[in-house]
């Protein structure tokens, strides 16, 4: 055997140990380190921020949900209809033609509302399960959402606002309201009417 | 608050976030790769695995020592891609074998382009025994050789350029381990989920159905972040709400991306005996980092007066210019995650974050590939300076001859060739055209995109094209193993020729490499270069997307 090849196995053995040995550090023991503080430490962060009522998980702060008839608030539309196992956007630019004729079917539907929709109630989001809305499209949808529910519109406002989260530390991301935590406290007043 | 004085504060943050870390971090890293102390775990390590910590291996030893790695790290990870779904965990996962050569290339480059949906394509098991285990040590590899670029130069005439077993288990060990630990905890306090029960579905109020995805998510978002990876564990990556719940971790992931690229400068400052050596690399760096932060921004701001406010695929709770700062940082880097679609972006936004990795992702660029890479640009200046003045051109007392002129060439034509040729290739092969979204010069934009990520082992997307087939996945996968690879061997093979020279003392002819006019050359080198090579293809896409 000449040096070189001589080398280049030894060397070869060296990183399958040496390999084999940082996948114990860093793919085994450096994960559990960190599951460990999230049972520990934040238990609810870790398994997902799920909400529950009356002891039955009905999903995910997190994670936008698809809402149908006029008495839910309504999310952002969906690349994968919020299924939850897959995500993403739809990947059309402003150019496009698809895109074009997705934003005015979007003004078309909405055009009952009356006033003009905020952008995110245009567009998809990038990942699909957007928890959030803007204020305004949550404004923009309070009427039709009193109406269908028989309840006065000022009491719907005032869910919306109780509801609407400022930006993080003041500053950081945008104004936004969670869309299954408005539904949620929608149907408690509903429920207790 | 406008949108606007909370992004400049966001911005501010980050900058002073950054501005007050990289001098203690780069001071500590020149510490970790010089010590001649080891660790206890270390020293366990060393003895388990048959390595002298003590030994200097020459350039070419070195180089061979990068290569078994690699070639390990390929076998391991392919047959655990190949084999997952008759492993723990599988939950129907599986991957077709041009995916799995496709993405175990992916993040052995520490590109982490992916052509599979990471909720379906790849199992608990393999993420974190597989996936995640590469985002550290491509990491650590990436540093190594920065680390020993800069022994080269700083060396006096010994020829050797340190030892990789020893950089490779500092770097983890000692750098991304504790810094990724710590990450992690921050980001799951902030919402990301660390769980390997089972995805449950369950019933909402309304009656429907959803999936609730669950993985050890925490642990590898920190790393995918600081050791510039990128690879989602989620098809949606950082835009998923489960890696990025609010625009805190969203500050938090774009902070890990960029510090240690920002820092490692200090670091070459300090071992090459003169902090203002450092400085002007970062200097470079953060003018086009800055530079390109503002076009990008005011691209999506300008797109932002229209109806649909630029918010196509951007988050409502990040907004358009947290999610502006998040694609400068990843394509500035090596990194590639995405917060927001860079395909729906406005052209010259989308634009923009192609040039940065066109630019061979410099500003600051990935973990050590960033510095090697703006070192060889100082290179090109000295070289190009040299000419000017009609001097033999020196950087640090080494003289940049013919063979060091050279491999600084070579390294400097091989990604531009890959992106090009690959690009053009593409667009003639009717199973490749086959998998694109857009048509004309946004079709375009998004097969340069492609190449372009591969290549320069960024890993982000203009998602819209539909990569998993063979003809994409093999001819990527080559651009990856070629593009990282062949410029890593150049840039040991230029730390051997500088380690092998003596060091010539400074007199009034030697042109200064420490000031900010030299950073200013810098900048003049990278965009010459990057604009003669890649105007025409820029032209075509995302300007004449723009223009029309």
């Amino acid at each position: 055997m000449t040096t070189s090849s001589l080398t280049i196995g030894r060397q070869t053995l060296a990183a399958l140990r040496i390999f084999l040995v940082l996948t114990v550090l860093v793919g085994v023991l450096y994960p559990a380190a960190v599951w460990g503080v999230g049972r520990v430490a934040f238990h609810d962060q870790a398994t997902g921020s799920q909400v529950s009522v009356d002891g039955k998980v009905v999903g995910s702060s997190l994670l936008g949900q698809q809402w149908k008839g006029a008495q839910w608030f309504h999310g952002r539309d969906s690349a994968s209809e919020y299924a939850g196992d897959v995500s993403g956007g739809s990947n059309l630019p402003a150019t496009d033609k698809r895109q074009q004729d997705a934003v005015a079917a979007r003004e078309k539907a909405l055009a009952p509302l009356g006033g003009n929709p905020p952008p995110d109630a245009l567009t998809m989001s990038a990942s699909g399960l957007d928890p959030h809305i803007s204020p305004a499209y949550a404004r923009l949808q309070a009427p039709a959402v009193a109406k269908a529910r028989g309840l006065q519109l000022a009491q719907v406002q005032r869910l919306i606002d109780d509801a609407t989260k400022g930006r993080v530390a003041g500053f950081l991301g945008d104004e936004r309201v969670n869309v299954l935590q408005l539904n949620l406290a929608l149907q408690q007043l509903s429920g207790t009417k | 608050m406008s949108e606007q004085v909370s992004g400049l504060l966001t911005i501010g943050v980050l900058v002073l976030a950054l501005a007050a870390v990289h001098v203690p971090l780069g001071d500590y890293l020149a510490r970790v790769f010089t010590s001649d102390r080891d660790l206890a775990v270390e020293r366990a390590f060393y003895r388990l695995c048959g390595v002298d910590p003590r030994s200097s291996q020459r350039w070419s030893r070195y180089a061979v020592s990068v290569g078994a790695f690699t070639v390990v790290s390929l076998v391991f990870l392919g047959a655990l891609l190949m084999m997952q779904q008759h492993l723990p965990l599988a939950r129907g996962a599986s991957m077709d074998w041009h995916t799995a050569v496709n993405t175990s290339i992916s993040f052995v480059t520490n590109t982490n382009w992916q052509s599979y949906a990471g909720e379906s394509g790849a199992s608990a098991l393999v993420q974190t025994l597989g996936l995640a285990v590469q985002n550290f040590v491509s990491a650590a590899v990436g540093i190594a050789v920065a680390i020993a670029l800069i022994r080269g130069l700083a060396a006096r005439h010994t020829g050797t350029i340190g030892n990789f077993w020893v950089d490779l288990t500092r770097a983890v060990v000692r750098v991304l381990l504790p810094i990724a630990f710590v990450g992690a905890v921050v980001l799951l306090a902030g919402g990301v989920i660390q769980d390997l029960s089972a995805p449950q579905t369950i019933s909402t109020i309304t009656g429907g159905h959803q999936t609730i995805e669950s993985g050890l998510v925490a642990s590898q978002e920190a790393i995918k972040e600081l050791g510039t990876n990128g690879g989602g564990y989620f098809n949606a990556n950082s835009a998923h709400p489960f890696e990025n719940p609010n625009a805190f971790t969203n500050l938090v992931e774009i902070f890990l991306i960029l510090v240690i690229p920002f820092s490692l400068p200090r670091t070459y400052g300090r071992l090459v005996g003169d902090k203002r050596q450092g400085l002007a690399v970062v200097g470079f760096m953060a003018f086009l980092w800055t530079a390109m932060l503002v076009v990008i921004t005011w691209a999506e701001q300008a797109a932002s007066t229209s109806p649909t406010g630029a918010m196509e695929g951007k988050e409502v709770r990040l907004g358009v210019w947290a999610s502006a700062l998040f694609a400068n940082s990843t394509t500035a880097t090596s990194t590639g995650a995405v917060d927001s679609m860079h395909e729906s972006y406005s052209p010259i936004g989308g634009g923009g974050a192609l040039t940065n990795m066109l630019l061979g992702e410099i500003t600051p660029g990935g973990v050590g590939s960033g510095l090697y890479g703006a070192l060889v640009v100082a290179i090109l200046a000295v070289f190009i300076a040299g000419l000017m003045v009609g001097r033999t051109p020196e950087i640090l007392g080494k003289q940049v001859g013919r063979k060091e002129i050279t491999y600084a060439a070579l390294y400097t034509i091989v990604t531009p060739a890959l992106v090009l040729v690959g690009t053009a290739a593409a667009l003639v092969v009717s199973k490749a055209k086959a998998g694109m979204l857009a048509t004309g010069p946004h079709g375009l934009s998004e097969m340069l995109y492609a190449y372009a990520s591969a290549s320069n082992n960024n890993g982000s997307a203009f998602a819209g094209l539909t990569a998993d087939q063979p003809y994409l996945n093999l001819t990527l996968g080559a651009c990856m193993l070629i593009g990282r690879f062949l410029p890593m061997f150049l840039v040991l093979a230029l730390a051997g020729a500088f380690a092998a020279q003596h060091q010539r003392p400074t007199t009034e002819g030697t042109m200064p490499t420490h000031t900010p006019l030299f950073s200013g050359l810098m900048v003049g080198v990278a965009l010459l270069v990057t604009g003669l090579t890649f105007l025409p293809a820029l032209a075509l896409g995302p300007l004449a997307e723009a223009l029309s």
